[in-house]
């Protein structure tokens, strides 16, 4: 199925068969077996080291699988020709930040807009929802605090409309008003036809929007579990 | 491709302008590079007279061109740098930008940043040197092909050491090997432009040649440098 976009496919966005991901030779991920279906959100926890963020830069096209099957909107990620189609409808919120510090917010917002072909008044109203107004624009990244910069990062990622989200640990550093906007965005990102899957720590908050929880060990898939209500539920609290 | 890499120009210049590291840290270490040599050379030839000058102009293409090889150094550190913090290699990946206008855009910014540097501190040397100028013109050529050449080449080679844990050391033993006969064709176009010597425009052809290689080598291959960084 290499290089076809079967993005209308609703029942397989995410397929990995005895997926083998190497991190500097070392097997980060070691047989993983897994299947996400259009319209999910999935919540992957684990303990540290567990394969999370692997998941997620191999989901992500970032990471070439070693060996196993592992194809996303069927591309395969064995190819480095079909990752780099598929990066082009992942996106993916890291740990790490993706802002160039010596450049302001609104500087960021701007490159990183167009670079992504992206739309920019998403990505500004995103920041103004979250607090990061004009006063804020004309600041350079480095003179920002991790939670505002998460806010940055996340318009940014917001602005580019991919089909498949990816995020990892998309709460940290946020207050509790900003993890509410994250819980909000995931659930409107499904709304719009959007896959979302994410790595997080926070369990009584990712469960409640989760429609499935995937748990990782050693690089193994521990438990899978769905939960087919969590997204109505949340939906009446907001 | 032309307008990935206009993006990526633009950005990097405007990181300089921002974090001016090339102006206000490379700029004065090379104006005082030029200031060293200049006493270095010039007190150990005094018993000499009038030599020492002589000397002193001699010396002064390779001198000057030395100088530019670390500040090109730096510069494609630095370059290097911008993307391998935050993560933000991976997000250039991840916009799906052509990795040829990355290339492009990113060697146009040292290209930039250099002669800006270069125009600065040739202007410098020379003048406290105190060297004649036979060829305006093949001057020119020959900064505007060196430049080019150890911008392109250099950026290959930086984009090669990225993926390793030591780049910082590890880019100018990269580098420097590499840039021995731009350095060696650099400095006889010069002598040849600033005395009047025969020649140095097949120095200056030879410098246009190797540097439209290395802009090809970086196009074609930095996608994979990218992937395996």
């Amino acid at each position: 199925m290499s290089s076809q976009d079967s993005t209308n496919d609703k029942t397989d966005v995410v397929e990995l068969q005895n997926a083998v991901a190497l991190i500097n030779r070392f097997p980060a991920l070691s047989g993983v077996d897994l299947r996400f279906e259009a319209g999910e959100i999935c919540h992957l926890c684990g303990p540290n080291g567990a394969g999370k963020t692997t998941l997620l830069r191999l989901l992500a096209g970032l990471l070439p699988l070693h060996s196993g099957s592992a194809t996303v909107f069927g591309y395969d990620t064995s190819s480095r020709f079909d990752r780099r189609h598929l990066r082009r409808v992942a996106g993916l919120l890291a740990h790490e930040s993706f802002l160039y510090d010596e450049l302001s917010v609104e500087e960021n917002l701007q490159f990183w807009a167009k670079a992504h072909r992206g739309d920019y008044r998403t990505g500004r109203n995103i920041l103004k929802s979250v607090g990061i107004g004009s006063r804020l624009a004309s600041v350079p990244v480095r003179g920002l605090s991790a939670g505002q910069k998460r806010k940055v990062s996340l318009a940014i990622f917001v602005c580019r409309r991919p089909r498949l989200w990816l995020l990892d640990e998309p709460h940290a550093s946020l207050d509790e008003k900003g993890r509410d906007f994250v819980d909000k965005l995931l659930l409107r990102a499904v709304e719009f036809g959007s896959t979302v899957v994410f790595a997080s720590h926070n369990h009584e908050r990712s469960s409640a929007i989760a429609t499935k929880t995937i748990s990782l060990v050693g690089g193994q898939v521990h438990e899978e579990a769905e939960q087919e209500t969590a997204i109505k539920e949340v939906k009446d609290v907001s | 491709m032309f307008r990935d890499a206009w993006l990526i120009a633009k950005k990097d210049i405007r990181i300089e302008l921002s974090s001016k590291v090339i102006f206000a840290q490379v700029l004065p270490f090379s104006l005082l590079f030029v200031v060293l040599a200049g006493m270095v050379v010039t007190t150990d030839f005094v018993t000499k007279g009038a030599e020492s000058r002589n000397v002193l102009e001699q010396v002064a293409p390779a001198v000057f061109w030395i100088i530019a090889t670390f500040a090109a150094i730096m510069a494609l550190g630095r370059s290097q740098a911008v993307e391998s913090s935050n993560g933000n290699l991976d997000a250039l990946r991840m916009a799906g930008l052509d990795p040829a206008g990355i290339f492009l855009g990113k060697a146009a910014a040292v290209f930039i940043q250099l002669l800006a540097l270069e125009l600065i501190v040739g202007f410098a040397a020379f003048t406290l040197y105190g060297v004649p100028l036979a060829s305006v013109g093949l001057l020119a050529a020959t900064v505007l092909a060196t430049t080019l050449a150890v911008a392109s080449s250099g950026m290959v080679y930086a984009a090669v050491a990225a993926g390793t844990t030591t780049r910082e050391t590890f880019v100018p033993l990269l580098i420097l090997p590499v840039l021995l006969p731009v350095l060696l064709a650099a400095t006889r176009a010069t002598e040849s432009a600033l005395f009047g010597v025969s020649g140095g425009w097949n120095w200056s052809a030879a410098l246009f040649l190797f540097s439209l290689l290395y802009v090809g080598i970086g196009m074609l291959t930095f996608d994979v440098l990218m992937e395996e960084s």
